[in-house]
This record gives structure tokens, sequence and C-alpha cells, in this order.
């Protein structure tokens, strides 16, 4: 009972021992909320890195791809059938993305990704990160008339308007035509001839292909017309290029206009068949003297390109206050230059339409991935195999560079991947987990955790150190009162009992406050980043580098249990040495100092 | 209701029997569980235990430490101290506490200094012994060494019957707990307690967390009572500091009284004392020894203050010198 006693009046009485309180409190406060924000960051950024990426993935090491994906995927169900969900092949090949705003050309390095988007969002959550809500739903690569998100649906409700997507869509592309237009009637138009009734013709073509989805139903200005004959005379069109062929990759833009089928290898592409196809009684009357006559006039108005998803972060940036501004919106067209799958690779480009944007948050991911339906990539790269004939679709059958695999719920991925690499011969294909394609920065997280929290752990140890020297100090300090007690009977296992005592109530209440504090702090921690920007006039948190609105933070009972642990453990550690002492002590001793 | 706070009280005293003492250490005389007892000012049972409730061996040694009269009905003392120790009483010529050439010496350095040289002392069953000696003659050691706060170099140290100096740890401590109660010179009261927790020490201590909260009113009630016997009953709730010298011996002796010992071991009570507060304290301990015939120790250097004492013997050269 006097061990309780005077431990609570010790506790009361010695201010100093509010020092190693406070320095107990501190850290345990501060680990609690580094390990709370550390670990939300770090689950959020998995939930990012893996939301794009598929478990497993199976690629080429040669970019021109290998052909036959499904026996491939028959090879990859027989060696690991039971952890797959699903699988789908895709082209991977790096690229240039090219598109034109405020009268510049703006260029971004890019990953082209050939997807199948009936497949692709069996095998990652692609679709989820789109920004139109039927997209969303059931992905397309068609533009869509609007209603693309004018916010961040993940974003919670601190998400920043988007005003410039209000537009996006069909409404925007119509819009930057007939601007594009009546800009040219304004500066040149006039001289121009006029456009030869060859286009609408070729246009209703175009919709009868079945490119474009959603035909728009406005009637259009007089100003389109003009507009629209404007490409045709080879005037560098800001958003759509002059060259009639439209999607056709552009070593075949010169004007005597290759036959189908040309460049050596390269495959047959579904427009140049089109344009075939044009009856010629539609063709242009004047063909024998305009150069370019053959091709169907593309009307940007009414028709897209093959539809591209872009990393939204490619597409805008963010001003200081973190609202985003776009470059372009779905219904802008792009270029895309990539390598042609010819021995040895050569460059060719395309022109795309904007069909939407996707956000995953990954700003990596964002800023370099574009998303291109794979047939068409395939075509535009000469990945058609002729030889190989899909028994499916009684066509030709298209190489592949890379298989995206969904494994099962729990399945373990290092199993798949090891047991991928024994099968493919690791000369010609590379199995990477979604892990090991971000080994870097997640081993980065880890080990930033795990260096915070030792240093950290460090800092209440130093605390420790601190009850050790002042238990010392009051140890010396009560002597005397030491040897009374011993003299009144006290043994000194109470005598130890007592300083112990001190120290584990010592731990409780500085890891009991810090404790609080902490999770206070954990919970207000968005508030106090606000808070800390403007005191310092510095944004602690700016959400334009991270990839969240808010600061993530997860409270792990388990670590918090460590936590407290640990520091009451500390400080009942550095309190035996002066309790032994204590204990020690000769009571005659004790007496006699006076 | 009653019994049971009886026995509550029993539990202090109980916990130091003579039977755990070992064989080899009962050199001189033999003693029994029943044979001692003491005077009971600390926590006096107020109600006589019913012989009808102690069958087992330890409730009856319990009942007859506890309580001296053997069972027999004692009615509530106003004034606990006219109760005298019986044992003491009945057999005057009984030694107490016994001392056999002791020796001890301090070393410093490589030098040895003998502090006592052989010091041989019987102290009789309420007897007031003054032990008078020059200052560094070794008054103090020999009372540590008699109070088992340190252990001689020689020689042996007897409690009715018993060798205690080389008892081990925990024996020594009940035995100071429960048997001798002390007081110093300096007071020595805890800072950080008031008056009346000092006094609840001992209790506090002899007992554990759970026993000292169950029995917390009965022992605050002893407390009170003995710090009103002190005269200080207006003051339980000061802090030492805030206590006069005089107060805090007075205090120190309450608490040095509030388990019961049957040996007060005094270590120049009044030195630090003025003349008039000083024999103030001395007539405290005049009274205790006359009225509860409790055995007192005590060491001084002031022959004035010795003369009070029913014996007195001199320390000199590091041997006790007459009688």
């Amino acid at each position: 009972m006097y061990k309780l006693l005077l431990c609570l009046r010790y506790l009361r009485t010695r201010y100093i021992a509010l020092a190693s309180i406070l320095s107990v409190m501190l850290g345990v406060a501060t680990m609690i909320v580094v390990n709370s924000v550390m670990s939300g960051f770090a689950t959020e950024m998995q939930n990012r890195i893996h939301g794009i990426l598929s478990d497993v993935v199976l690629e080429v090491r040669n970019l021109s791809g290998v052909p036959d994906a499904p026996w491939h995927m028959e090879q990859i169900r027989r060696v690991a059938g039971d952890s797959i969900e699903g699988m789908t092949a895709t082209v991977v090949v790096p690229g240039m993305l090219n598109f034109r705003y405020a009268d510049q050309w703006i260029t971004r390095q890019v990953q082209i990704i050939g997807i199948d988007e009936s497949t692709q969002s069996q095998v990652s959550d692609f679709s989820r990160y789109l920004q139109h809500p039927e997209n969303r739903e059931k992905m397309s690569f068609e533009l869509r008339d609007g209603g693309y998100d004018t916010r961040d649906h993940q974003g919670g409700p601190e998400a920043q308007q988007r005003p410039q997507m209000r537009k996006a869509g069909w409404d925007h592309r119509r819009m930057v035509t007939e601007l594009q237009a009546f800009n040219r009637t304004m500066s040149e138009g006039p001289a121009l001839p006029r456009q030869p009734p060859g286009g609408p013709s070729a246009q209703g073509d175009m919709e009868d292909a079945g490119s474009v989805a959603q035909p728009p139903s406005a009637v259009r200005s007089s100003l389109t017309q003009p507009g629209a004959a404007v490409p045709q005379v080879g005037t560098k069109a800001p958003d759509q290029p002059s060259l009639p062929s439209g999607r056709a990759s552009s070593p075949r833009s010169a004007p005597d206009g290759a036959p189908p089928g040309d460049g050596g290898g390269n495959a047959l592409r579904s427009e140049d068949a089109m344009r075939d196809a044009t009856p010629p009684d539609l063709a242009d009357p004047f063909a024998s003297v305009r150069p370019r006559s053959p091709e169907p006039v593309f009307n940007p108005a009414k028709q897209q390109h093959t539809g591209a998803v872009l990393g939204i972060v490619m597409a805008s940036f963010r001003r200081p206050g973190g609202e985003e501004s776009f470059l372009v919106v779905p219904g802008d067209d792009v270029k895309l230059t990539f390598p042609t799958a010819g021995t040895p690779p050569k460059i060719a480009y395309g022109d795309f339409t904007i069909v939407d944007f996707y956000e995953c948050k990954m700003a990596e991911y964002d800023s370099s991935f574009v998303f291109v339906p794979i047939r068409e990539l395939q075509e535009m790269r000469g990945m058609i195999d002729p030889g190989v004939i899909d028994p499916k679709t009684q066509k030709p059958m298209g190489m592949f560079n890379s298989i995206q695999i969904k494994l099962k719920p729990g399945a373990d991925g290092n199993e798949v991947r090891d047991k991928l690499a024994a099968t493919f011969s690791r000369e010609l294909y590379v199995a990477q987990t979604w892990r090991d394609k971000q080994g870097a920065l997640l081993a980065a997280v880890q080990m930033e955790t795990a260096i915070l929290n030792v240093l950290l752990f460090l800092i209440i140890a130093v605390s420790g150190f601190g009850i050790l020297a002042i238990f010392f100090m009051i140890v010396v300090e009560k002597t005397r009162d030491i040897g009374v007690l011993k003299s009144l009977g006290a043994s000194g296992v109470g005598i130890m009992g007592i300083f112990l005592s001190y120290g584990l109530s010592l731990g409780l209440v500085g890891s009991g406050v810090g404790l609080a504090l902490g999770l206070v702090i954990v919970h207000h921690v968005n508030d106090l980043a606000v808070l800390l920007g403007k005191i310092t006039g510095k944004p602690v948190f700016d959400p334009s580098i991270y990839y969240f609105y808010r600061i993530p933070t997860i409270v792990d009972p388990w670590t918090i249990t460590w936590i407290v642990a640990g520091a009451i453990g500390i400080a009942v550690l550095a309190s035996v040495l002066p309790a032994l002492r204590a204990a020690l002590l000769r009571p005659v001793e004790a007496l006699r100092y006076e | 209701m009653n019994d049971e706070l009886a026995r509550m009280f029993a539990q202090p005293s109980g916990t130091f029997r003579p039977l755990s003492f070992s064989r080899k250490n009962v050199l001189r005389r033999d003693a029994t569980a029943s044979e001692d007892g003491g005077p009971h000012f600390g926590i006096p049972p107020d109600e006589p235990l019913e012989s009808d409730e102690g069958n087992s061996p330890d409730a009856q040694a319990d009942r007859s430490e506890t309580c001296p009269s053997g069972g027999a009905p004692v009615p509530i003392d106003p004034v606990p101290f006219s109760r005298p120790a019986e044992r003491c009483v009945d057999r005057p010529e009984e030694h107490q506490l016994e001392a056999i050439g002791l020796a001890k010496s301090y070393r410093k350095a490589s030098v040895e200094i003998p502090v006592l040289k052989g010091v041989n002392l019987d102290v009789r069953c309420g007897e007031f012994l003054a032990i008078v000696g020059q200052s560094g003659s070794g008054k103090s050691t020999l009372l540590h060494l008699l109070g088992t706060l340190d252990a001689p170099d020689d020689g042996s140290v007897f409690f009715e019957g018993r060798r205690i100096d080389n008892l081990p740890g925990i024996e020594r401590d009940r035995l100071r707990n429960q048997r001798f109660g002390m007081i110093f010179q300096f007071y020595h009261l805890l800072p950080e307690l008031t008056t009346l927790e000092n006094v609840l020490a001992p209790l506090m201590i002899g007992k554990s967390v759970l026993g000292f909260l169950r029995a917390r009113g009965t022992c605050r009630a002893a407390a009170t009572r003995l710090l009103d016997l002190v005269g200080l009953s207006h003051r339980l709730k000061h802090r030492p500091r805030e206590l006069s010298g005089g107060e805090m011996q007075r205090a120190a002796i309450a608490r040095a009284l509030v388990a019961g010992p049957q040996l007060l071991l005094a270590d120049e009570p009044t030195g630090n004392l003025d003349r008039s507060t000083g024999r103030e304290i001395l007539e405290l301990l005049c009274s205790l020894n006359r009225q509860q015939k409790l055995t007192i120790v005590m060491v001084t250097h002031d022959h004035a203050i010795a003369d009070r004492a029913d014996r007195v013997v001199c320390l000199v050269d590091g041997r006790i010198k007459g009688a």
C-alpha cells in the first residue's frame, strides 16, 4: 500500500517526472500518427498501384510480339489454372503522344496499351477509374455524347470541380470543329475553293461502317461546310489532321495514296478497306484533278478516329489551389507515334480521338498510359499474322506482347509467377506480379516505415534514459526516506516496487496521454495539415503532389498495442536500475546521510 | 463484524511468528509461540476474540500474540496507555533484548576503524535503558545493530531469546515492522505524506494492499488515537514541513508505536530539540514506559536526559562501562 501511496505522491510532487511523461507521450503520439499515416499511404498506394495493373503479367521481351494468344493462355491455365480467374492479351508499346493546345504541339512520352475493352475489366479495375459513368459500367472506345464527370468521382467531398469536363464529348468536338472552321474562314477561308459535294457521301459511308456510335443529330451551322472542306486541301488543322485518310498511319499520307496492304507487311486496316469499298460513283468527280480525291472525307464534327483513353495527368495540370485545368478533353484528337512491328521497327503514327480519361491516382500511371483498342493497334503496327486465322472470328489473328492475368482471391501471385517463369523460356518471356512492377516503390515505402519506426522508437528509448536519469536523481534525493522505510520494516523488494510502479505509472500516464493525443491527431490530421499550412503559408499536404485529396490514415490496433506496450516497457526498464539501487541501499547508510 | 476486525488486527503481528525462527537460532532460551505478546496500543483489539473461534494452532498463535489478555474480554480503553504490557510486568527479570560480544568496525580505504569492540548488553522487559556515550562512540551503530538495521562483524543479538542478527532479510524486515519501534534524532518523517499517513506507514508496510484497504478504517482510527495521545490530533492533514520539531518527533513516536511494538529504540530523540520540548518528549517516553511497560532503549550524549531512565550504561571506547 505504501508503495502505491508513495508512488502516487511522488508522481504528484516530482514535477521533473512530468518531463519524462511528456517525452514518453510525445514519442507515443508521434509513433501512432506516423504509423497511421504511413500505413494509410501505403495501403492507398498499393490499391492505386494494383488498381490498373493485373495481378500477374506475362510479357514478351520482343516488342513485336508473338502470335497465338489462345495457345499461351492455354499453357498458362495448364500450369496454374487453379489460381487464375481471368486473362486477356494486350499489346504494350512505348510511344509518343502529341496534341495541340493553344497553337502549340505538346508531346508526352507514353506507354501505349492495346486492350480488348470487353475483357480488360475482367483482369483489373481499369474501368473503375474512367470518367464517364457509362464507361465505368461498360467500357467502350466510342466517344460519348456528354455526361462526363465534372468532379473526381473517387475524391470524396473534397474533390475539386472540373468545369471543363462539362462540355466534353461530342458537343465539344462539334464546337471545336466549328470554331476552327470559323477561324479559318475568317483568316483564309474565302480564298480557298469550296468543298465539292464528295464529303457528305463519304461521311455517310463512315457512319454506315459503324465507327460513329452516336451520330450527332444537331443541325450544323452553315459554317461547318467550309470547315469540313479545309482538310481537303491539306491545311494543317489544329486538332483534326488534314489527312483525309483519317486513321491511316502517317507513312501513307503521301498524296499518291498507297494502295491497301502495302508497306512491306503492314497489315490491312479497316479504313483502307472501307475506302476501297467506297463505290466509284460516289467518288469525287474531280478526282482526276485533285490529288487526294479518292480518300473519303473525314468529318470531324460527325466522326471520330479510333478511341483512346488517356491518363488524366497527361491531359491536365493542376493550378496551385489543386484545381485541374485540362489541356484536352474527351472529343479532342491526338496523335500517337509508335514503332511498328517490322524488322527493323519503323515509326508509325495514327490519329486518335480521346474518348475518356482514366485516373487511378497513381501519377506514374496516370501520366504515361494510353489505352487504345488492341485490334487497331495491331493493325497499325503490322501485328496481324495473316497465316494464323482465329477460328472464332475467321480473321487473321493479331500478335500480342503481354498477357494480363487476374488471380482468384487468395491465390499467391509469386507462386504463379514462378510457375510461369518455369514454363515459358526466360529468354523470350518475363513473368511479373504487380508488386514486382512497382517493387522499388513498395520496398521504399516499407523501408521508410521501418526506419521511421526505429527512429521514433529510439525517441521513446531516449525518453527512457530521461526517466533513468530522473529516477536516479529521485533515488539519491530520497535516500533518507528509503532508509526510514527500511527501518520501518519495508523490504528491498518493496522499495524496488515503489520505483518500478513509479516507472510503470509514468509509462502508463505518458503512453495513455500519448495514445489519446495520437488518436486525436490522426483523426484531425487533415484539419491540422490545413491549419499548419495556413500558419506557415505553405500547404503541408498538397493534393497535386500526392495521389489523394485527404491524408489517408489507417489505425491498426495491433500496432498501437505494440507501441503502447513498448513505451510502458521502456519506462519500466529504465526504472529498474534506480529501483535496484534503492533496494540495495543499506538502511544504515541511508539514515546516516544527513 | 467485530470478530472480523479483530482478526484483521491480528494479522500484522500474526505474520511474525516465533515458529518461523529456525531451531538453531534458539540458543539461549526456548520460547513458545504463546509466550510472547506485547503492549498493544497501536491497534488494540476492540473486541476480545471468542474462544470458540480459534481451533487451528495458527489462530491460536495469532490470538495469543494479538491479545495479551489471552482471550479474556478486554473492554475498549478510552486511554490505550492504561493497559499494561502484561508479559513484561509478569516477568520483569526476562531479558527482552540481549547483545553478546557485538563488534563492528568501519573501513575507510585501508584503515579499519573499530567502533564497537565487544559490547555485552541486557535489556529487560519494561526497562527504560539509556546508553550514554560521546559523539562518535558508536551509540548509533549499537542501536542500529540492536534494531537489525545493520549486521555486526562479530557477536550476536537476541530478541526474546532468539537470535535475530543473522535472520534472513525478510524476517528482519518483519521484526522491525512489528516488534521494534524506532525514533531518530532528525525525526525522519516522509515529507510527501501527511502526519496521519506517516503514522499509518508501518501498517501499510505490514499489510498487503488489499489487507490495508479492508482494515483501513480501523488502522486510521488507531493512528488517529495515537496522534491524539501525542497531542497532534489537530495536525492530521499537515505535512511534516508544516510541523515544529517537537511535533515532528511526537509524530515519529506515534509512528513507532502504531504497529504495537514491544521495543522502542530511540536514537537521541531530544538531540535536535530545545530543552523544554526535549523534556516533553522525554516525559512522553517515560509515561509510555511506565504506563505501557514499553521497553525503551535510548541513546544520548546528554547525561541529564539519561538520568530519567531506569538504568544508564556508558559506551566508552567501544565497550559498555558501568551500569
